[in-house]
């Protein structure tokens, strides 16, 4: 499993709509150690992008205490048919999309 | 004849005998405090007993509404067509004949100023300590679309009875082919490990009667209790005829349509053919009416005597009590119960209450003859009960003659549990 989202296939030009992400990912602190003393390296997703489009509406920077499958979700509000892109960045090259496509009427 | 003594009667009693130097007999008839437990399952009915059974003279009152109590430990067997309803139900005539006053109404009001609880017929009762163990209540505000005309079409089968078996006639009208869904919600809840002891059981019901159907588990959690023997037993038994949406791949459910039978999740709508929902829950309402609840919904206790922490002389056992590291199960309650009453007749004694010692076990039936257990050790730690060393899970990989003895096991536990509590 990449990703899930859940943007409103339909809405009413001017509504606020809920989007809802939530994708697999260790979210391994760097903090913990293994039985014989080695560091766990960190290994986390360090950014989200939401773009609605093309247009960047929503970014969160995300940190070590977040924990492992990060889920966010955020309102915006809908103003044309199109398409929603997401990308998640994280340590050693880590890099995820997905999209979704919205009809507003 | 009985009649009720105030507690400053019974205080002013003792001491005039003591200065009269009275013989043992009256200083044990004026000593003797009336408790009232308001409950009358695994907890509250093994409470009462405990404490009669402890102090003769002690004046025992079991507040509840149901003639018959009708256990959820094997109602999942009910539910999968290998147990008749009957097996499960118990009454109250062995606690009467042990001396305890069983008064067949509900708890409406608690006055913990004056130590009395009012009954739905109006009569009232007080106490010197009070035992709440009124189990769970569900949480509808946490589920939107889901209350008690909506769980006569998506049944939770949650309190075993009437929606135990409404659950298995809509499995028994299902055709040949369909999906049972269940949505499990996340913990605290009652009896974590059955859920999936359920998806066992529905599923041996339709690998037998209609093959060609399915289950899909909407799960709140990531994981759960003895994960590992369940999903290897799945795997051994029932091939991919379980499908298990986690949490972190969007299976919480937010909310219920009951005219569309729909389950909506943070990522999906699902429209299963049978809707098995169990939603969020809080203590027994009467918890919350005698302030003993917090912002939680259950209620905070001392570990040493379960006594509340929020109203003074009202003790609060089983599923209700936010009991820590215990698991809210019947074994859990039945051994708070025990616990409760011993700290109650020290209480009332004027005698330090011991530090209790508590024993859970929790067997699971994943198809007939194939069980396996969970048994805890817990003491009090700090404000909550810890688990201790002395626990054992199953082990992963057993032979089938370990899972056939332990299914055998549960079912002498479960024969052993309710003549205990009700024989």
């Amino acid at each position: 499993m990449a990703a899930l989202i859940n943007v409103p296939a339909k809405a009413r030009r001017g509504d606020v709509i809920e989007i809802r992400t939530l994708t697999s990912h260790i979210m391994e602190t760097g903090f913990r150690h293994t039985a014989d003393g080695a560091l766990v390296p960190r290994d986390i997703i360090t950014s989200f992008m939401c773009r609605y489009n093309g247009t960047e509406i929503f970014r969160a920077d995300l940190f070590p205490a977040i924990a492992a499958n990060p889920y966010l979700s955020f309102f915006t509000v809908a103003k044309e048919s199109g398409k929603f892109e997401f990308e998640w960045i994280g340590d050693n090259g880590y890099s995820s999309s997905a999209s979704a496509m919205i009809t507003v009427e | 004849m009985n009649v009720p003594v105030t507690r400053r009667d019974a205080v002013l009693g003792i001491a005039a005998a003591a200065t009269l130097l009275a013989v043992p007999s009256i200083l044990r008839a004026q000593s003797a405090g009336r408790v009232v437990v308001v409950g009358g399952g695994f907890g509250g009915a093994a409470c009462a007993r405990a404490l009669k059974r402890a102090d003769a003279t002690l004046q025992i009152t079991l507040i509840e509404p149901n003639k018959t109590f009708t256990s959820c430990p094997f109602s999942n067997e009910v539910i999968a067509g290998l147990r008749d309803i009957e097996a499960q139900q118990f009454g109250y005539e062995k606690l009467k004949a042990d001396g305890i006053t069983v008064v067949p109404q509900a708890a409406t009001t608690i006055d913990a100023q004056k130590r009395s609880v009012t009954a739905a017929d109006g009569a009232a009762f007080a106490y010197d300590r009070l035992v709440l163990s009124p189990g769970i209540d569900f949480h509808f505000e946490a589920l939107p679309g889901y209350d008690d005309a909506t769980s006569e079409k998506m049944p939770h089968a949650w309190k075993a009875g009437a929606q135990t078996l409404l659950l298995r006639r809509q499995l028994e009208a299902m055709p040949d082919g369909g999906t049972v869904a269940i949505a499990i919600p996340a913990n605290p809840s009652r009896c974590p490990p059955a859920p999936y002891e359920r998806a066992s059981l529905i599923a041996h019901y339709l690998k037998t009667k209609k093959p060609r159907s399915k289950v899909l588990i909407l799960d709140g959690k990531d994981s759960f209790s003895q994960q590992r023997l369940f999903e290897k037993a799945w795997k051994e038994l029932y091939g991919d005829m379980i499908e298990r949406i986690a949490l972190s791949q969007g299976g919480r459910v937010t909310s219920v349509d009951p005219a569309t039978r729909t389950i909506v999740t943070e990522f999906g709508n699902y429209t299963p053919d049978v809707a098995n929902v169990v939603p969020p829950q809080r203590a027994g309402r009467i918890a919350g009416i005698a302030s003993a609840a917090d912002a939680t919904g259950w209620c905070p206790i001392d570990p040493v005597t379960f006594e509340s922490k929020l109203v003074q002389n009202i003790h609060v056992i089983g599923d209700a009590c936010l009991g820590g590291g215990i698991p809210k199960s019947a074994a859990a309650a039945s051994a708070q119960g025990k616990a409760c009453a011993a700290a109650i007749v020290n209480l009332l004694a004027g005698r330090a209450p011991d530090t209790p010692r508590l024993t859970g076990v929790c067997y699971n039936i994943v198809a007939p003859g194939y069980g396996f257990s969970l048994a805890g050790n817990y003491q009090p730690k700090g404000d909550i009960f810890a688990e201790i060393e002395g626990g054992a899970t199953s082990p992963v990989d057993a032979p089938r003659e370990l899972r056939a003895r332990e299914a055998t096991e549960a079912e002498r536990w479960f024969q052993t549990i309710t003549a205990d509590t009700f024989g």
